[in-house]
């Protein structure tokens, strides 16, 4: 007999009892959306718009053109952080052979972590070398300075020397027509 | 009938769960954390130094891991990290400074505390604030529940109704309670007396 309010609850009431399932559809609603469209980046990068930080490379062994935050002025480049330990990185090395062939922008490489200083050489012989200039980082000093989370990462440089994109994972064909190439257009034009 | 717990004894009982719960959690609350992935190798040599290297390395996340701090992680980025907060207060930084470096190219995220700020209100305030006001809902709940009884006492009329159906119920229970004694002995009675 005491449950006699609950069965006829008042206009008030009736709503609360339907609150869960608001809830229920609202988190739903953010779910797919989350799904259907995931965030691009892992990590914002802190460093876009900034210049990029002061640093000086010894080269590869054997291939000459060491890298400094000298040579990131001048004219828009990529600069591409990858390891011969890397995976994502051999899948997306074909792809930046097909721009540095096309002649779009100078990529430059920082050959991050590798065990022997060797190894990223005999990686760059065996499956192609994108690279302008490309520098040996052992002890991640550089890719710390740049905020690197992980290879490969691949940052948009503006002639002045400024970061202006951090793209994270590999770039395919979609992401170079989709978002950098359209970026590096747009810089040169400025 | 003596009750299954009786409450002088579950009182007694929840000391005891709650003594064997600060026992078992004492000793990791009061355990220095371990250096974990700290490798000797990395290690320096003047132990006041290493000991603010230790001190730094907890406060920082491996960016890679993201669960662990550079000390726990043997992701080799937060190896490389170790190395580079050992580097700089060699080089003179206090540590405040190493870690501000950090900061600046990983932004809050590094921290393994998040500061306090515009931004992270939400996520400091929002937790006391949430319990704050299920608390308030509960008291009004309890509230409303006793209002309702209170608020509405019974009119003659119904009052007159209510008197009737009791007295109705009473002797069907009478009834029912003579057939019922007729057919079998009442142990729930009996047992409660």
């Amino acid at each position: 007999m005491r449950d006699t309010p609950a069965a006829a609850p008042s206009g008030r009431r009736r709503w609360l009892y339907l609150l869960p399932v608001g809830v229920f559809l609202v988190l739903a609603g953010i779910f797919a959306l989350q799904l259907a469209d995931p965030p691009g980046q892992v990590l914002p990068s802190e460093l876009i718009d900034r210049p990029v930080p002061e640093f000086a490379l010894e080269p590869l062994p054997g291939r000459g053109r060491p890298l400094t935050s000298e040579h990131l002025k001048g004219e828009v480049s990529l600069v591409n952080i990858f390891g011969s330990w890397c995976v994502a990185c051999v899948q997306e090395h074909p792809f930046l052979v097909d721009i540095k062939n096309t002649g779009d922008v100078p990529i430059h490489g920082i050959d991050w972590n590798e065990r022997n200083p060797e190894d990223g050489m005999k990686w760059l012989q065996r499956f192609g070398d994108p690279y302008d200039r490309a520098g040996l980082d052992p002890d991640s000093e550089v890719a710390i300075a740049f905020g690197v989370t992980g290879a490969p990462e691949t940052f948009v440089v503006d002639r002045n020397g400024v970061i202006r994109y951090k793209h994270s994972g590999p770039i395919t064909p979609t992401v170079w027509s989709k978002t950098l190439k359209p970026l590096i257009e747009d810089l040169r034009r400025q | 009938m003596i009750p299954l717990v009786p409450a002088r004894a579950s009182a007694a009982l929840a000391v005891w769960l709650v003594a064997l719960m600060l026992g078992l959690a004492g000793p990791l609350l009061l355990a220095p954390t371990p250096a974990g992935a700290v490798m000797p190798d990395e290690m320096l040599d003047d132990p006041e130094m290493e000991a603010r290297a230790r001190d730094i390395g907890e406060q920082l996340r491996c960016v890679v891991c993201q669960g662990e701090s550079i000390d726990e992680s043997n992701a080799p980025l937060a190896r490389d990290m170790r190395i580079l907060v050992r580097k700089r207060l060699s080089q003179g930084d206090s540590n405040q400074e190493v870690i501000d470096y950090l900061q600046d190219r990983y932004g809050d995220f590094v921290l393994m505390k998040p500061p306090f700020k515009p931004t992270t209100w939400v996520l400091w305030l929002g937790p006391p604030l949430l319990l704050v006001a299920g608390g308030i809902g509960v008291a009004m709940y309890y509230r409303g529940r006793r209002g309702e009884s209170a608020a509405a006492p019974l009119s003659p009329s119904e009052e007159a109704r209510l008197q009737a159906l009791l007295e109705a119920e009473d002797a069907a229970a009478n009834g029912r309670h003579d057939d019922a004694a007729n057919g079998r002995h009442d142990e729930s009675r009996g047992g409660r007396a």
